[in-house]
């Protein structure tokens, strides 16, 4: 039996009043590429903010590798959704990158060399050595989202929390990317978890498939998941999977502005 | 140099302006990199009644000062939301309240039977009556408070970049965020007797502006405003005793005329 990265056992998170889901049982293998579906509002950010131990439980537990979830753990490496970098945030990619390693620690952020080795060689495996020294307000959609997973991975992670990261990207960004982070996972053996709206450029290499809707959260085999009947139930719109001539399979459907909140009164 | 340092209120406006440039340099890089223009501009308002309150009750207005900034750095702080993010009721009613300290600032000068000039020495600065006691006070400010932004410096840069990453990774994202308001109100604090309450973004904006215009590494960021701040505030000091232009005028074009070369700088030679 392979070793249990995420185990989350009756789980349930209430924010405001409101319950986002409930009755949460999961668990995920060690390396496993986990895709992260649902409609809008239903709880997929703080499902992954749960397990960083940003937003706290209700009810049942968490365990990362073995261990209760504790916030700020090198173990797990974070890239929450968000919009672009403000153009005129003047702070360096490569500074950025650092700060996923240090920036947690009391003191003023003068160099060290050997954080800066560290950075180096991160950049150099998602390839983003080039612009390391632009600021990253600069810096293009693709290249702000590599520099982002750099500063995931500096402090080693054995899992990755990723909200989103091919939103707003163009096509040949959204494959590089994709191609990026199954390498990652695929050569270091870290265990991805990755939120998508669009799940077409992973579906490829997708161990697992995650959906969160009307409260739940239940996961399967991506061939169990990725049907038309199954994706319609869960996004309450007509959701069609196609298979194309050479075999991989595509979504199709306007599943975007669906909003669940079944716990509201 | 036909005696620049030659009398005692020279020596204590360039002791006192020293010190205030150098915490109001380092302090502005982290206000401009964190966009808390406003919230600066706000506890200089604040300001305002408390340097009057303390010429009122016979303590030094740089005591009024602190204390009214601290009280309004906490105020600030308890909103629990950014006031530079741009809520419409919120700032219309922020708006309302740095009226009214306006109003009890006027209300402790009449109260204290001072006239214009205790006002203008509040609104514009009044570096050349600094005393004996206010070079220490803001001594100990300064240094307390460049210790502790020393002590805050990278999670605060980690915080004010990249809050959500921050918050995963332990930094304590809201408690920075209070932490900083308070060295920012203090910085405002001995920044208003320089510069006055109207005046304060020259030494506690301008410089931290430029340094972000010429530099995108931290440690050399907060170097640059620094060295801005000072140098601004020496230059104006010197300008002011030899030609009788008010200081305030001097610092704040000094300090424009910084950004702007900074600004061409950048345009005419990109990184």
């Amino acid at each position: 039996m392979q070793e249990l990265a995420l185990e989350i056992t009756n789980a349930a998170v209430r924010l405001g009043g409101r319950t986002v889901w409930s009755g949460v049982d999961l668990r995920v293998g060690s390396s496993e590429f986990v895709a992260i579906l649902g409609p809008n509002g239903a709880g997929k950010s703080t499902l992954l903010k749960a397990l960083l131990g940003v937003v706290p439980l209700s009810e049942g537990s968490i365990r990362l590798f073995g261990k209760p979830v504790r916030r700020g753990t090198d173990a797990v490496g974070y890239l929450p959704q968000r919009r672009r970098f403000d153009p005129d945030l003047r702070i360096r990619a490569g500074d950025l990158v650092r700060l996923g390693l240090d920036g947690d620690r009391w003191g003023l952020p003068l160099p060290s060399a050997e954080h800066g080795r560290r950075v180096d060689a991160v950049l150099q495996m998602v390839g983003a050595s080039a612009y390391r020294h632009r600021p990253i307000g600069e810096l293009s959609g693709g290249e702000q989202q590599r520099i982002l997973i750099a500063q995931a991975l500096i402090s080693g992670p054995r899992m990755l929390v990723l909200d989103e990261p091919l939103e707003s990207l163009d096509l040949n960004n959204q494959q590089a990317i994709s191609e990026l982070i199954r390498g990652i996972c695929r050569e270091q053996g870290v265990t991805v978890l990755l939120v998508a709206h669009d799940v077409n450029p992973i579906l490829p290499f997708v161990d697992r498939v995650v959906y969160v809707a009307g409260g739940r959260v239940l996961s399967g085999a991506p061939q169990e998941v990725i049907r038309t009947d199954t994706l319609t139930r869960l996004y309450g719109t007509p959701v069609e999977v196609l298979r194309t001539s050479d075999g991989r399979l595509v979504v199709v459907g306007q599943y975007e502005p669906v909003s669940h909140h079944p716990h509201d009164h | 140099m036909g005696g620049l340092l030659d009398f005692h209120f020279m020596q204590n406006a360039y002791a006192a302006g020293t010190l205030v440039a150098l915490l109001a340099g380092a302090a502005g890089y982290f206000v401009v990199l964190r966009g808390q223009s406003f919230a600066a501009h706000m506890l200089s308002q604040v300001g305002f009644p408390g340097a009057a309150a303390g010429a009122l009750l016979h303590v030094s207005p740089v005591l009024g000062l602190l204390v009214f900034c601290a009280a309004g750095a906490l105020a600030v702080g308890g909103l629990g939301r950014d006031v530079d993010a741009g809520d419409r009721t919120q700032s219309a009613a922020i708006g309302s309240i740095l009226a009214l300290a306006l109003g009890l600032g006027l209300l402790f000068v009449r109260l204290h039977g001072g006239g214009t000039q205790l006002i203008y020495s509040f609104l514009f600065g009044a570096i050349l009556g600094i005393t004996d006691a206010d070079v220490q006070v803001t001594a100990a400010v300064a240094i307390a408070g460049l210790a502790f932004l020393a002590a805050i410096g990278r999670p605060l840069v980690f915080a004010s970049v990249d809050p959500d990453v921050a918050d995963a990774r332990g930094v304590p994202v809201r408690a920075l965020a209070m932490a900083f308001l308070l060295i920012l109100a203090i910085s405002v604090a001995v920044t208003v007797q320089i510069v006055g309450t109207l005046l304060v973004f020259a030494l506690l904006v301008a410089p931290g502006a430029a340094a972000l215009q010429v530099t995108a590494r931290p440690v050399a960021g907060v170097a640059i405003s620094v060295a801005v701040a000072v140098a601004v505030t020496w230059a104006g000091l010197a300008l002011a005793y030899f030609t009788d232009l008010p200081v305030g005028f001097l610092v704040t074009t000094l300090a424009l005329g910084a950004y702007a070369a900074a600004r061409t700088a950048r345009v005419l030679v990109p990184a």
